[in-house]
């Protein structure tokens, strides 16, 4: 009887805390969720759809792991989830949407974005309401100008591209405006030097200003005159063209380019839907397929020989000094590794600085030992060769370190037996070793094959994808791999950026490193390994 | 059966002399650069043209030029990196953990597929998305500034979202390795989910949790490019950001300059490397390539 009553209150007691608990769990999602709802408003009221959309996602499964309780597992990834969709799934949805578009210089821009541009461009009419000018300078060339149409009204105004009011109101004594003249204008402005016919006449900057608020622009057209600027083309949202204001010509939406029957195009263009045209220019274009051809093919033999050298030198090692009688290991070990402990970038900048042809200390060596200097920047295969050295000594440690484990794990008894029946010690390296390391090391050769498929950081810092190949329409370079290709076309300046073709490469080259990750996950069993634990 | 003529005493010799011998070669190679560069960063010539291995009157002028030259604040970019890695990691660490958890420990309808497409989907190289990211970082910013372009939380965010899938799965396969009848008999004691993840799993996640800690460390610390897209002004920027600006510059001029930083700069993950070897060699033979 006595004993009981405890663990009921404590029952008690913990189901009401969980109850708060609950409560405050509550209160919290809808803290956050009110947050992040304000966020996603805040983009859509911006125009970014798409990133409003994966914020109202994160809403909702915060809201679903949070509240249901059948889901509580999502509690857990909640935040990772929402932090890997913004910034894994959606960038990935985001190449794949504007590998379709033309997404670009000249195209960077929304339709309504671009629409508003080129209805604002303006011209000045031959014809059309005239004004009576007088104009004032500051002595920072700022200008105002005053106005008299052929009724008589008098108006102020100041610069279309100045902060401020567009008018001034023509009141004696006010803003520093002076006694006004028998024709309205005054005498004086503070701060503002009137000018006289032939200080406006030599004025160089004035005829280029343009004054009024922007929807209703004044430009001075003569010494007598200034007028009141015309929108240059016309936009009719029915038939979504513009028209000329002069001459007429009709110009026509073509994939994000408003363009007239001749061929003349408006800028700026807006980012439309291309459909597949950024994976036809490829194979159409000789221009862009024929570096990309150089490209893919020293891309595969970059990886494959990084692959091979990094592996056979760190197996060597392994292989010569692995001996347990062998002394002297540890520190060897210690002093072979020292290239994996440094970052890899600060390392290339190093061997950059070594390989150069005129001052690097390579050359003055080659130079006093042998007499050449190889150009290692600029030919081509020579070039090749130097990323492959450095490669090479930055990727061997990691196969000394991952090979050494593996053939400790080689059972010792088998190269007794071996021993035995007679077997020569390239004998059973290739019939015992070698097959045994492969099994058990073959996941991390392909991974690390990926990696250096993608070893973006090498090729860039060492030498920029150069040297450069001549017959190229964009910035490519014979040591450049896909992906520093593909990065050169987003963001190379001087050629112009296309985000658009950029993306399109970029979903082939996932495409292939996609089939590569699943041979390897074949290899390791990864995908089983999910099933087996259900 | 080739070598039987020589005695074993002088096979033994004659093994151990091309052995140190070929020894000799790879230690050349592996520390020359370690150690030109050294030489570089105690030199005054600071000129890449004349440098020597053995500098003729060598000093530490080269590291004082770090402190005092404007327009290369070295040490902010230094203060900067170190805090980026740091937040990354720990942000990193503790999402992954927590979702690892779930998927190690929970079983729900949609699992398997959510961990294939986390692995699969690790596989695009974030730096293909890199247009993107500058967009959503942009877009974000536009709405909220303290993570828009140019700041260290909107980096750190994007390194923490884009590490997310690897981790995960040397996470959960380490956990899995933990029986699961630990925490079962702990549920029929009336422990929470809560109580079993934070006071029976966590502790014994230490080797994995130092691993992760450690790749993840050196990989942002070392990443350039996208901290180089978004981060725009000078004094914000990285340090790797900031060497490899400099020697896209005037880098042979200022050799020994770029020298001293380059050391400085590597020093933190040398450092880590030689007192966590061991626990780094356990996490590559798992699958982690060096960033």
């Amino acid at each position: 009887m006595d004993a009981n009553p405890t663990p009921l209150k404590g029952e008690f007691v913990k189901k009401t805390i969980l109850g708060a608990g609950n409560l405050l769990t509550y209160l919290i999602v809808l803290v956050v969720d009110i947050a992040l709802g304000f966020f996603a408003f805040k983009l859509f009221s911006l125009g970014y759809t798409p990133l409003g959309i994966c914020f109202v996602l994160i809403i909702i499964m915060i809201s679903v792991a949070f509240l249901i309780p059948k889901a509580h597992m999502f509690k857990w990834m909640a935040i990772g989830l929402s932090a890997w969709l913004l910034f894994s799934i959606f960038p990935i949805v985001y190449t794949i949407y504007n590998a379709f578009t033309n997404y670009g210089d000249g195209h960077l821009i929304s339709q309504t974005q671009a629409i508003g541009q080129i209805q604002a461009q303006t011209y000045l009419p031959e014809t059309g309401k005239a004004y009576q000018w007088i104009a004032y300078r500051s002595p920072e060339n700022e200008y105002l100008l005053w106005l008299k149409d052929a009724d008589g009204n008098t108006t102020l105004v100041t610069q279309v591209d100045l902060e401020g009011d567009a008018e001034i109101p023509l009141v004696s004594g006010e803003n520093g405006i002076g006694e006004l003249d028998e024709e309205g204008a005054p005498v004086t402005i503070e701060g503002y030097t009137r000018l006289n016919r032939i200080l406006a006449a030599t004025d160089k900057n004035l005829t280029n200003i343009k004054f009024g608020d922007p929807e209703n622009t004044i430009q001075v057209r003569s010494p007598s005159e200034a007028a009141e600027l015309l929108p240059l083309y016309a936009y009719d949202p029915e038939t979504n063209t513009f028209t000329h204001a002069t001459t007429g010509t009709q110009y026509f939406d073509q994939e994000g380019t408003y363009t007239a029957k001749n061929g003349e195009r408006l800028i700026p263009g807006y980012t439309a839907l291309v459909g597949t045209k950024n994976f036809v220019q490829f194979v159409n274009s000789p221009g862009l397929r024929g570096p990309l051809v150089t490209i893919v093919i020293w891309n595969f033999l970059f990886a494959t020989f990084s692959l091979l050298l990094t592996f056979s030198v760190g197996l060597l090692i392994s292989i010569i000094y692995g001996d347990p009688k062998f002394k002297g290991k540890k520190i060897l070990r210690s002093l072979l590794l020292i290239p994996y402990t440094i970052p890899s970038l600060i390392t290339i900048l190093i061997w950059r600085g070594m390989f150069n042809p005129d001052l690097g200390v390579i050359n003055r060596i080659l130079e006093s030992v042998f007499n050449i200097s190889p150009r290692w920047f600029t030919q081509p295969w020579l070039a090749r060769i130097a990323l492959l050295v450095v490669n090479t000594w930055l990727g061997y440690p990691y196969w000394m370190l991952v090979t050494s484990g593996a053939l400790q794990s080689i059972p010792g008894d088998i190269y007794e037996a071996a021993e035995i029946d007679g077997a020569s010690g390239w004998q059973r390296f290739r019939s015992i070793t070698l097959p045994l390391l492969l099994v058990s090391v073959g996941p991390l050769m392909i991974s690390s094959f990926i990696f250096n498929f993608n070893n973006f950081n090498l090729i860039y810092a060492f030498i920029n994808g150069g040297p450069p190949i001549p017959t190229a329409t964009t910035q490519a370079g014979y040591t450049d791999i896909i992906i520093s290709y593909v990065y050169n076309l987003a963001f190379a300046s001087g050629r112009g950026v296309q985000y658009g073709y950029a993306s399109a490469i970029s979903l082939i080259l996932f495409l292939l490193i996609a089939v590569m990750s699943l041979l390897q996950f074949r290899f390791t069993n990864m995908w089983e390994e999910v099933g087996e634990n259900v | 059966m080739s070598k039987q003529p020589l005695s074993g005493k002088r096979s033994r010799t004659i093994g151990l002399v091309w052995r140190w011998a070929l020894a000799a070669v790879l230690i050349l190679f592996s520390i020359f650069p370690v150690l030109w560069i050294v030489s570089a960063s105690i030199n005054p010539v600071n000129d890449l043209a004349n440098q020597k291995l053995i500098p003729d009157n060598w000093g530490f002028d080269n590291f004082r030029q770090l402190v005092t030259n404007p327009i290369f604040p070295f040490f902010t970019w230094l203060k900067n990196s170190l805090i980026i890695a740091t937040v990354s990691t720990l942000l990193t660490l503790s999402l992954t953990t927590l979702a690892a958890f779930a998927f190690s420990r929970f079983r729900f309808r949609g699992r398997q597929s959510m961990l294939k497409s986390i692995l699969l989907i690790q596989s695009f190289p974030n730096l293909l998305a890199i247009v993107a990211l500058f967009t959503i970082i942009k877009q974000i910013g536009d709405v909220f500034p303290p993570f828009g372009l140019n700041t260290h939380a909107g980096l750190i965010l994007v390194y923490s979202g884009g590490a997310m899938g690897m981790n995960i799965w040397l996470m959960k396969g380490y956990m899995d390795t933990i029986p699961r009848d630990i925490d079962e008999s702990a549920h029929v004691d009336g422990a929470t989910d809560w109580q079993v993840f934070s006071q029976l799993i966590l502790p014994l996640l230490r080797p994995i949790l130092v691993v992760i800690s450690i790749l993840s460390f050196i990989g942002t610390y070392g990443e350039f490019i996208i901290a180089r897209t978004l981060l725009t002004q000078r004094e914000m920027q990285t340090v790797m950001v900031g060497l490899q600006i400099f020697t896209a510059g005037q880098y042979t001029k200022n050799w020994g300059i770029f020298a001293a930083g380059a050391l400085i700069a590597a020093l933190p993950i040398m450092i880590i490397y030689l007192i966590l070897q061991d626990q780094i060699v356990g996490g590559l033979t798992q699958g982690a390539v060096k960033g």
